[in-house]
């Protein structure tokens, strides 16, 4: 029983109400990084590891922290997830270089990726327990990274073909984008069919 | 983007380190005005996507995101120009972020106080303001190198700008989606509302076409200018020649 709601918790974070393409988090990176399909699987594998970790601090912190100071919420979020993101910056530079290099700046942008806030104060708005919070975490970053991937595959075809001058670059994205949405909302079927 | 100008969204907006001497008026106008139109946060540099699609399904929640924006920004810019000299270089990115939330926290309690219903359809989006890119780049490309009162000149500016981004995005989304505007209805009974409109994919379907739209009309203006050079230079031409 308890597996089956994680399950739950970990598609309906990834497809059904992915981040991305049904609560608009996350369109900078998604908009910005999506032009190679190698750069943003390892963008998205990034975010998941920071996804994962805030989950983490913040149940720490509203267990323990919050009930005292609930004003401190979003300052105290915005902090940890800011540590996180120097601290696994720090890790990832010592342990591997190469992807290190890989990464460049897109890493320390990470800290301004709205979907990693919204993780945190999503989690805690629905009360999720530390194990129900690590299945949202890798629910969302799994969505995110599938729709990054499924953007910069999308994008890469597009380079082979021509398109008018008026509608390049941004324009064209966000029509592509607002397709990608449309067929995500094929997946709310989903829950209705189960329940 | 048609703007060749606006590749590098952080480094726009004026350079000078403030020295002292008097407040310019010409100048506080200038960095008010760029914001609106010229600079718009939205259409020109495309910053701020996240909030801009997703409170935007009706013109009211438009107007609330839009208006606490404004006050994080006018507010934010003020104290980062304040403590400009007293800001280490190394940490400035998380004093930034430090400020910036300390304000949101503000407007999060007060709209929660005064306007219960817009705080709960907004819902997080309000303390997302956090990571709003207009609010950050603004403080990293003005605030921190101008005097206080040109930091809210530009934030102001920016805020009108961002604001009437929402409200174009809001108000389209609203009419098409509901058929309504601010809540009334305007397209008679026999209307049927496209309701993907008000659905996320509305959100991204509309964005992009007000972008292209934008930019044809600058393309289109661009055009016209050239021919006009050209015809001015031929005309020089000419003219030298005889």
């Amino acid at each position: 029983m308890i597996m089956r709601d994680l399950i739950w918790i970990f598609v309906g974070a990834c497809l059904i109400n992915n981040f991305t393409l049904s609560y608009f988090l996350g369109i900078c990176p998604f908009m910005g990084v999506s032009s190679r399909i190698s750069t943003a699987f390892r963008l998205g594998l990034a975010t998941i590891f920071v996804m994962v970790i805030t989950s983490l601090c913040a149940s720490f912190l509203n267990a323990f922290i919050l009930p005292h100071a609930p004003y401190l919420q979003v300052i105290s979020f915005i902090v940890v997830i800011a540590s996180t993101v120097q601290f696994v910056e720090m890790v990832i530079k010592k342990l591997s270089p190469a992807l290190f290099r890989a990464l460049g700046i897109f890493l320390p942008l990470i800290t301004t990726n709205c979907a990693i806030l919204a993780l945190a104060l999503f989690q805690t708005s629905k009360e999720y327990t530390l194990i129900q919070g690590l299945a949202f975490a890798l629910g969302a970053g799994s969505g995110f990274t599938l729709a990054l991937v499924l953007m910069a595959g999308l994008r890469e075809e597009l380079e082979l073909s021509t398109i008018p001058g008026v509608i390049k670059g941004t324009a064209l994205n966000m029509i592509i984008a607002g397709l990608l949405s449309l067929a995500f909302m094929g997946f709310a079927g989903l829950f209705s069919g189960a329940a | 983007m048609a703007d060749s100008g606006s590749s590098n969204p952080l480094m726009l907006g004026s350079q000078q380190q403030a020295g002292g001497g008097s407040v310019d008026p010409d100048r506080m106008y200038r960095e008010f005005a760029k914001g609106i139109w010229k600079e718009n946060p939205v259409f020109v540099q495309v910053l701020g996507m996240c909030p801009m699609l997703a409170v935007t399904n009706s013109a009211i929640n438009a107007v609330a995101m839009g208006a606490a924006t404004a006050f994080v920004l006018v507010f934010s810019s003020i104290f980062v120009s304040l403590l400009r000299s007293f800001i280490p270089k190394q940490v400035r990115i998380s004093t930034y972020i430090i400020i910036i939330a300390t304000f949101v926290t503000v407007a999060d309690m007060a709209l929660k106080a005064a306007f219960p219903v817009v705080h709960k359809d907004l819902g997080a989006f309000i303390s997302l303001i956090v990571v709003n890119c207009i609010i950050l780049g603004r403080q990293e490309a003005f605030a921190s190198r101008n005097r206080p009162l040109y930091a809210v000149a530009d934030a102001i500016g920016m805020s009108i700008g961002f604001a009437f981004a929402l409200l174009c995005l809001g108000a389209t989304r609203e009419i098409l989606g509901s058929g309504t505007l601010f809540k009334y209805p305007i397209m008679g009974s026999n209307f049927q509302p496209w309701v993907i409109m008000i659905l996320p994919p509305g959100g991204f379907l509309m964005l992009g076409m007000i972008l292209l739209v934008f930019n044809w009309a600058g393309q289109t203006r661009a055009k016209r200018r050239h021919r006009a050079d050209g015809e001015a230079n031929a005309g020089g031409e000419v003219g030298s020649a005889s």
